[in-house]
Formats: C-alpha cells, structure tokens, sequence
C-alpha cells in the first residue's frame, strides 16, 4: 500500500533553497553566518563557532551549515533515512533570549510550513556529549512525529559551567527537506531544481560506509588516535608554561584541532566494531579530557580577568 | 466584608517534561498548602493544583484575606513581687510594663502554674494576604523538586526545569506582585502555543480554568485523559478492532499535550509480518502511538497518534504521521533481516567485548556462569521429581540468553533485550522450551508482574538474577536507599515471586553457595566467602519479607515469626504463614505467644545456657504438679505436633501446640522458676528451654506481635 501522501510538496524548494531561506532567516536576526569546519566533526556542537564561543561572558549569535559525520551510522547509501554524513543547520544564540521558542517557530514559517495546520511538539531531549564535556537540557522538536530540530540550553561546556546560556537550535536538514519535498527517500530530495541528493552524494555515502565498516586499518587508526592525543597534550602543556603575554597569541585553538581529530578517529574505530564497551568508556575519557583542558586554556586566555574571579 | 477570596497561582514555563508533570502538580500543592498553614491562610478549603505541559497551576477556593490577629498572654513578675504591701504597683511591675511597650493600666493579675503573676494581651495585626503571598510565592516556586533544573537568565538567575516565561498570581481581583528572574507576576496568561491567544488576561481564579479551555489548553489532567480516553474509544473503535490498552503510553500522552486529539492513520500491512511486540515497540517508543488490535489479537494495520492540535482538516499530519512510522518501521525490518544473517549463537563471541561489570566481566563470562548455575538448578529439581525444564534445555536457553544484547535490534530497542532474542530463537528453529525461556528471562519486572510462562525460563531468569545479586555482593556494589544501579532490588524480588508462584524447591543457602563458588570460579580475584553468602541471604530474606507482606498480605509478625524458625524453603515458608494466620486468631494461640516471649526473656536473664543447661530433663526433680504436668503435655504435644509438622500439617501443629496454653499458664501461676535450689532451677530452666526450641521449629512465637491487650 502506497498511502497517498498530501504533505505540504513544495515543488519549487530544493535542498539548496532550505539552507538560502534558513540562512537568510538568521542572518536578518543579527547572527554571524559562519562556514562549515573544516575538520571532521560528528555534530555542529563540535565547531569552534559552537564549542569555543559558547564559553565565557561575551554575547554572540552565529548560523552555519555543518556536514557531521557518524562513521556508525553510515548504511552504504541503502536506507533511505539514514547517513554517514548529514547536513545539520547550526544556530547559537548566546545569550539565550527570552522569545527564542518563538523566533524558533517563526523560523519555520519562512521554510513554508503553515504552523497552525501541523502538529508540532516540544518533547523533552536532555542533550549530552561526553566527550566534550557538555551537556545542556531541551527538547527535540516534533513536526507531525517526525524530529526535525534539537533544541538545547547549555549549561556545561568543556566541563565549565556557562554564564550566560547559550541556546543551540540544530536542526536536521535532510530529513526536513525530505518532509517538505514529500519523499519518502533522502536521496530523493532535490538539492537543485534539476539534481537529486542521490546524484550528489550516494557514492560519497557508498565509499565511507565501506571504509568506515570495513577498510579503515584498526591499528593506523588506533596510531593516528594516539599522534593527535599526543600533540594536542603537547600543546595545551605548554601553554601553562608560556608567560601571560605569550599566551595571549598561543595556538590553543590547534590543540583543539587535534582533540577533534581524536573524537572523530574515536568514532571510527567505534565503527569498526574493535573496541569493547570498556575502552570505549576510557577512550571516550581521554577526548573529554582533552576538550575540558582547551575549554579552560580558551577561557584563561581569552578572558584572563573573569577566570581569576571565579577561580 | 467579604473576608475571604479566590487564590490562582499559575506558573507558565516552557515545555514542561511530561515525565515530571505528575509529580511536580503534587509538590505545588503540598509546598502552597504547607505555607498557606504556616501563615495562617488557611480555610477548609483545599489547593487545588493542575498542570499542563506549559503551566502548573494552583487554585484555592478561599484564602482568608488578612492573617487572624494574634492574641498572645505575656506573663510577668508574681503578685508578690509586682504589687507592694498596700496594693501599688512596683518598679518590677512598670519595668516590666515598659518592657512589653504598654501602659500600666492594661496589666492584669491571672493564675499561672507558678501562682498569680501580672499579665497583658499582647496582639499581633495580621498582615493581608497579598503581601504574605508576595513573600512565599517565589519562596514556593523555587521549591517545587526537580529531577534535572536548569538556570537560563545566568548562574545566580532561578532554577527551574525549563525556562519561566509568565506567572499570574491573583487573590481575587488583586495581584500579588513578586519577580522570578526576569519574569513579573500579572493577570496575563497564555493559551495553547498555535490554537489560543497569547495573551489571555484572567479576571478572577474562578474562570482560569474555562477562560484557558477556550483558549484549548486544558489545564486539569483528568479533562485531557477523558477527552482522549473517550476518542480513543471512538476513533480506535471503528472497523472491527480496538485499542492495544497501554497504561503506561496513556499517562505520557495526557502530560504531552495541551489539548489533546487522537488521530487515526494507516500503514502498510506488509509490516504486519513483523513481531507484534517489535511493532508495538517501534509505535509506542518512539511516536507514542497506540496499536491497534483485531478481535483474533493480532494487530490491525493502524495506529492512533495523540497530536496537540484541534484537527487535522487538510489530512496534512497525518500524512506526516504515517510517513515517519513508515520509515521507523523500514528500520525495524532492516534490523529484523540483518540480524538474523547469522544465527543467534553466532553472536556469542561478540559478548566477550560486552561489559556487564567491570570486575565482574564480559557478560559472555556472565553466560558461562549462568550455564553452570541453572544446570545445577534443574538437576535438583529433576531429583525431586519435577522434569518440566530439562538440563540441555536450560542450558541452551542460558546460552542464547544475552546474544541479542549484539544485535542491531536491541541496540536500537534496549527495552526489547530479551524480547527480540526469543524471537529470533523463534524463528530460527529452537524448540518453545527454549525461545520462550529466552523470551520470559527478564520477568517479572515488579511485584504484580508475570512470571515466565515455563519452567525453562523460571530457571533462567532465578539463575541470571541469582548471579548478578551474588557477583555485585561480591565487588561491594550493594544497594543503598539511594542507588541500585543493577536493579538488585526487583531483580531479587523476582526470584522470590517464581519460587513461591510456582511452588519451587530451592534451598536458598544452597544455591546461594552454588553461584558464589561457580563466581569464584569463574573470575579470577574475586572472593565470594561466607559473608558474602550471608549478605546475599539476608537481601533475599529481606525481599522475601517485603513480598510476603505486599503481595500476599500477610502481616509481618507473621512472618518474621515463622523466617525466624527457618528460611531456606520460601515454599514451605509460606506455608507456615499460612498456618498462623489461620490460628492466630484462636483463643489461645497469642497468650501463648506472650508466654514464649516471657520464657526467651527468662532464660536470657539466666545467663549463658552452658551454666544452668542440663544435658537431659530429669523429671525425679519436678516438685510441683504443674511442672510434671506441663512436662507430660509437652511430650505427648511434641510427639504428635512432630507428625504433623513432617507432614506439612503445619495448622494442626500449630493447634496442638496453642492447646499447651492452659499448662504454660498453670505452670507461671504456681512454679517458681528461678528456684533457690539450684538443681530445682537448672531443671526447670532446662523444661523451659527445650519447650522454646521444640516448639518454635514452625514459627518462634515470641516474635509475635500481640495485637491486643486484655
């Protein structure tokens, strides 16, 4: 049975279109639109824009598209619902302002979708990333049962207590731009008026499953995970050691590069099945180690009187 | 004038989560009432609170407006002292006077417990209602628990567990003003976030609730559990099928919605070739959806959707419904398909990297344990005869227990461990002795819960849970009030519950011992001793209480009297309750009872027994007719009582026993225990101890509780 499907279809709105509309929309509410990272990361949180930003005192508002990826959830381009690699719309609003569910809400309006025609649910979604360090509480918001947007206030990033919050609006782009297009397949959506997302992506999808399943070398990964744990130690070391006026121009910001690299590389040898539950609890430790030390090299640097306050 | 008015208290938040709605509608109440009471705000009238995914209200019927004044007698110095010999008035009595700031004139003389002192009114004005309220409302928001709260104006801002975004406090037509953060309370409230207006101003608490209702927020529960209880009936009712009850579902979905709609949708009945606990799952766990189900009780291809919405005239969301069930359950049959690729037993090696606890192991070392201990429980049982779950079973049912812990399914349902490996058991060939076993492992989840269906399962499920209670005792992770993070608690109860309901012999001490040295065994440096056994003993003991008294009722007199005499056969324990109840209400089974108590307290008071303690009765030293003859009853009761007690006759036992009262009675009444002549005294000391131990094999009855005294 093909059940008749009366979605909303919005012929005219690629996947290309969404992204336009969604940036326009922040970008007329005073927010930074800011580029995808160009290292691997598994979600928008990750981006120095999100990860870096979010801690100390000073007001920010920024919106980018991040590619995230999740070795683990890659499927060869065979499911139609899910991918190694998928589009989240990241919004920071730091601090939280007082109408953000509504401004939320208008945002999709300027999607197309007619609020008051649909179901739309806030459903309680504490949001957690261990291996950052963070953790914030919210919902998932549901569009006619389907989870379109994650929508958290930080409280704890990098293991540091957050004043003022943050709100993070990340939202799913695939998946609403499937909706919106009624397909029941991802790589059905169009991301131009002529391309199909399958035709843009499918061998991209395809070749990583495949590495990130079965080719990726378990114990290169393992080495790899090691040389940027290592350098990335190596850096936030001597940043103590600098004095106050060297640390001022000191690259903590590239030891946090390389504590990314470990989170993803952790994420890969996850996918290769060749961890147990128990190193996956160290590894995951090691990372979040890590990340809280950039966390506090970042604030000490940035805003070296706030932390002798607190200290 | 009126003297009292109409109180509304309403907190309007962000989404609340619906898991914490129920809770929270009790702590307001309870936290406004405790105020109301300390103030003196109080009229017979109840709090009343209400909650709704974006609001927890309160509403009392009548606060009195003003606080009652305070009529307090102070008391000062004695007559004596206050007044002189001709009746004027001392220095003590104007210091005292100038003291409490009043005139001399208001003084009185009054009788107190230390003779006639000089006395004054002394009376507090109440304050008005409004400005008590504006003090403890913050007070009282900011006390309603939490599980997780959050802050969001900054650290030193409210806490709370999402967001405050409006709070309207009215007494009557007034406003009690006071600030939460960034937020002042007003009279201005908020309908449901699309459907009603966003700003709703409340005259009075007594239309709060009809004003929100026709802005479609429904603030009281039970108005949204009606509305949607009563279209579950008539929307799920149609076409031959109704709906797959779901208490649990139920209670999220009142607390997800303001105002709740059901909403009927469809899917493609090729799923249906799907288990129906995988699609029941896949429909209640994520979507919150109730299944539907055919008269024959499989299920209809449909499902109903409780939306926040009024309708859905376009048939928009429920197109959108049906589209994200459709995926989820394209999921489910991946799952289905993909992991059954392999065999069940060939996901045995990955358990090895599964951690079941840290020093405990790999749950593929748990399983091998397990094999080892429901082995050995099933050849004792077949040794007394009951042969229903068979050695290779049991084994093979232990074996595939935890393999679906590595399948695709489970990681994505963890509710379903269990579930998903006896079907895949199922279907892929193992006899019903075994899938079912697997099936049933975890149960019973609680105290009323089902037991496993055969005695396959009863074995699995007693062995798997025996083996994490005596591995956790072992490692130090015994539960706390606090913390029970492997559940041990319900894990335990569990054990009792299939002992007992299915009549099981298992000696307790033994098995116990059997799974710690299979433990010790198994891990190395891990040493289950006899402390370690004990404490197992005494928590399952303990559990068994609790089960004893909760679910079976008994009282716990009862049955600590008879866990006292002797525990290592629950069934037989049982029994034994069963046994004084029936007789606890005869005449003279609780005066006994009282002079059992009367002899344990003798003979501690005799000191250690090795003083006084006779190797054998000597009945040339009775003295007194009423020791020989309590002597001769109890040796003709215990013979019999003995026959009784090895065939089970525990109540005929019991009522011979109980008929030794008049003896006992005459025996107090003219013997003199402790005796001048010493040998007099160990004698009867001795009548006395054996009466206790011979007598207490069923139940000791000093641990009675007499329920009244004459």
């Amino acid at each position: 049975m093909k059940a008749k499907v009366k979605l909303q279809v919005q012929r005219g709105l690629s996947f290309q279109d969404l992204i336009l509309k969604l940036e326009r929309f922040w970008s007329d509410r005073n927010c930074i639109l800011q580029q995808p990272y160009d290292v691997e990361v598994g979600a928008g949180t990750m981006h120095p824009e999100t990860f870096l930003r979010v801690l100390g005192p000073e007001p920010y508002r920024v919106a980018y598209v991040q590619p995230s990826r999740r070795p683990a959830d890659g499927r060869y381009g065979e499911n139609p619902n899910r991918l190694f690699k998928h589009h989240q719309m990241q919004v920071i609003l730091k601090p939280a302002p007082a109408d953000v569910q509504d401004v939320y809400l208008e945002s999709l309006g300027a999607m197309g979708i007619q609020l008051e025609d649909h179901d739309i649910r806030f459903e309680e979604d504490n949001w957690e990333s261990p291996t950052l360090g963070a953790w914030g509480v919210g919902w998932q918001v549901l569009l006619d049962g389907l989870e379109i947007t994650q929508f958290t206030y930080f409280q704890q990033c990098g293991g540091v207590d957050l004043d003022p919050v943050s709100v993070e609006l990340t939202y799913g782009l695939d998946r609403i731009a499937a909706y919106l297009q009624g397909v029941d397949s991802v790589y059905d959506v169009r991301w131009t008026k002529d391309l199909s997302y399958g035709s843009v992506r499918l061998a991209e999808e395809q070749q990583f499953s495949a590495y990130n399943f079965e080719h990726a070398d378990p114990h290169t990964t393992r080495k790899l995970f090691e040389l940027h744990e290592r350098e990335a130690a190596r850096l936030l070391d001597g940043y103590a050691k600098e004095s106050r006026a060297a640390k001022l121009r000191y690259p903590v910001m590239a030891a946090y590069d390389h504590c990314l690299k470990c989170s993803h590389l952790f994420n890969l040898l996850d996918s290769r099945g060749v961890i147990s539950t128990t190193e996956r609890a160290q590894l995951m430790a090691r990372v979040r180690q890590l990340a809280c030390r950039v966390a506090e090299s970042y604030l000490d640097q940035r805003y070296p009187a706030v932390r002798g306050e607190s200290a | 004038m009126k003297d009292r008015a109409d109180f509304l208290l309403e907190i309007g938040c962000e989404e609340i989560p619906a898991g914490m709605l129920p809770a929270a509608i009790e702590e307001l109440q309870v936290i406004l009432e405790k105020y109301f009471a300390a103030n003196n705000l109080s009229t017979n009238a109840p709090v009343v609170t209400y909650g709704a995914p974006r609001r927890l209200a309160a509403i009392c019927s009548a606060l009195l407006l003003r606080q009652p004044d305070q009529v307090r007698e102070i008391t000062g110095p004695p007559k004596s002292v206050a007044y002189d010999d001709v009746g004027r008035p001392t220095r003590a009595a104007e210091s005292f006077a100038q003291k409490q700031g009043v005139p001399l004139a208001q003084l009185y003389l009054v009788q107190s417990p230390r003779g006639e002192c000089l006395a004054f009114k002394q009376v507090t004005k109440g304050r008005p209602a409004i400005a008590i309220l504006q003090e403890v409302l913050p007070k009282a928001i900011s006390e309603i628990p939490w599980p997780r709260s959050m802050y969001w104006t900054g650290m030193n801002g409210p806490h709370f567990i999402r967001p405050i975004r409006w709070i309207v406090a009215l007494l009557g037509g007034n406003i009690a003003r006071f600030q939460v953060g960034d937020v002042f309370s007003g009279d201005t409230s908020a309908g449901h976030r699309f459907l009603g207006k966003a700003k709703i101003k409340v005259r009075s608490p007594k239309d709060y609730v009809e004003r929100l209702r026709a802005n479609f927020s429904l603030v009281r529960p039970e108005d949204r559990r009606r509305k949607i209880e009563s279209e579950l009936h008539s929307v799920g009712g149609r076409g031959g099928v109704k709906v797959h009850p779901d208490a649990g579902l139920m209670e999220q979905v009142v607390y997800l919605n303001e105002y709740p709609k059901i909403l009927r949708g469809e899917f493609d009945p090729a799923f249906l070739e799907l288990p129906k606990e995988i699609l029941i799952t896949v429909m209640r766990g994520h979507q919150k959806y109730f299944a539907l189900e055919r008269k024959d009780g499989g299920l209809a291809p449909g499902f109903l959707a409780v939306i926040n919405q009024k309708g859905d005239h376009a048939g928009v969301i429920r197109a959108g419904h049906e589209r994200v069930l459709r995926a989820r359950f394209a999921d489910a049959r991946f799952f289905w398909e993909a992991d059954q690729k392999c065999r069940l037993a060939d996901y045995l090696p990955k358990l090895n990297g599964v951690t079941f606890q840290e020093k405990l192991g790999s749950y593929g070392q748990k399983i091998e344990r397990v094999r080892g201990l429901v082995r050995w429980i099933a050849e004792l049982w077949f040794a007394e005869g009951i042969h229903e779950a068979s050695v290779g079973g049991v084994d093979r049912a232990a074996e595939l227990a935890k393999c679906d812990l590595a399948t695709e399914m489970v990681r994505e349902f963890p509710e379903l461990q269990g579930v998903v490996g006896g079907l895949y058991a199922e279907a892929q060939g193992e006899p019903a002795e075994v899938s079912h076993a697997v099936y049933d492992q975890y149960l019973p989840a609680g105290l009323d819960d089902e037991i496993p269906r055969n005695l396959t399962g009863c074995a699995l499920s007693i062995a798997d849970k025996l083996d994490s209670l005596v591995g956790c005792f072992a490692v130090g992770l015994v539960p706390t009030g606090s913390s029970d993070p492997f559940a041990l608690r319900r894990a335990t109860l569990g054990i009792v519950r299939i002992i007992i309901d299915r009549k099981l012999p298992l000696p307790l001490s033994a098995v116990i011992s059997k799974a710690a040295s299979i433990l010790a065994a198994g891990q190395k440096g891990i040493s289950a001793g006899t402390e370690v056994e004990r404490a197992v003993s005494e928590f399952l003991l303990d559990r068994a209480r609790y089960a004893f008294k909760e679910r079976w009722g008994f009282a716990y007199d009862e049955v600590n009297a008879v866990l006292a005499a002797d525990s290592d056969d629950l069934v037989d324990a049982q029994q034994r309750i069963e046994a004084v109840r029936a007789i606890r209400r005869t005449k003279d089974f609780e005066p006994l009872a009282i002079s059992f108590k009367r002899i344990r307290k003798i003979l501690e008071k005799a000191g250690p027994s090795a003083q006084w303690k006779l190797s054998a009765l000597q009945p040339v030293l009775f003295a007194e007719a009423a020791e020989r003859g309590l002597y001769e009853a109890a040796v003709s009761v215990a013979k019999h009582a003995e026959e009784d007690k090895r065939a089970r006759r525990y109540r005929q036992a019991l009522e011979r026993i109980a008929g030794l009262r008049p003896k006992v009675d005459l025996f107090f009444e003219r013997v003199m225990v402790m005796a001048d002549d010493v040998d007099l005294r160990k004698n009867r000391l001795t009548l006395l101890s054996e009466l206790l131990t011979q007598f207490s094999t069923i139940a000791d009855f000093s641990e009675i509780a007499p329920s009244e005294r004459g």
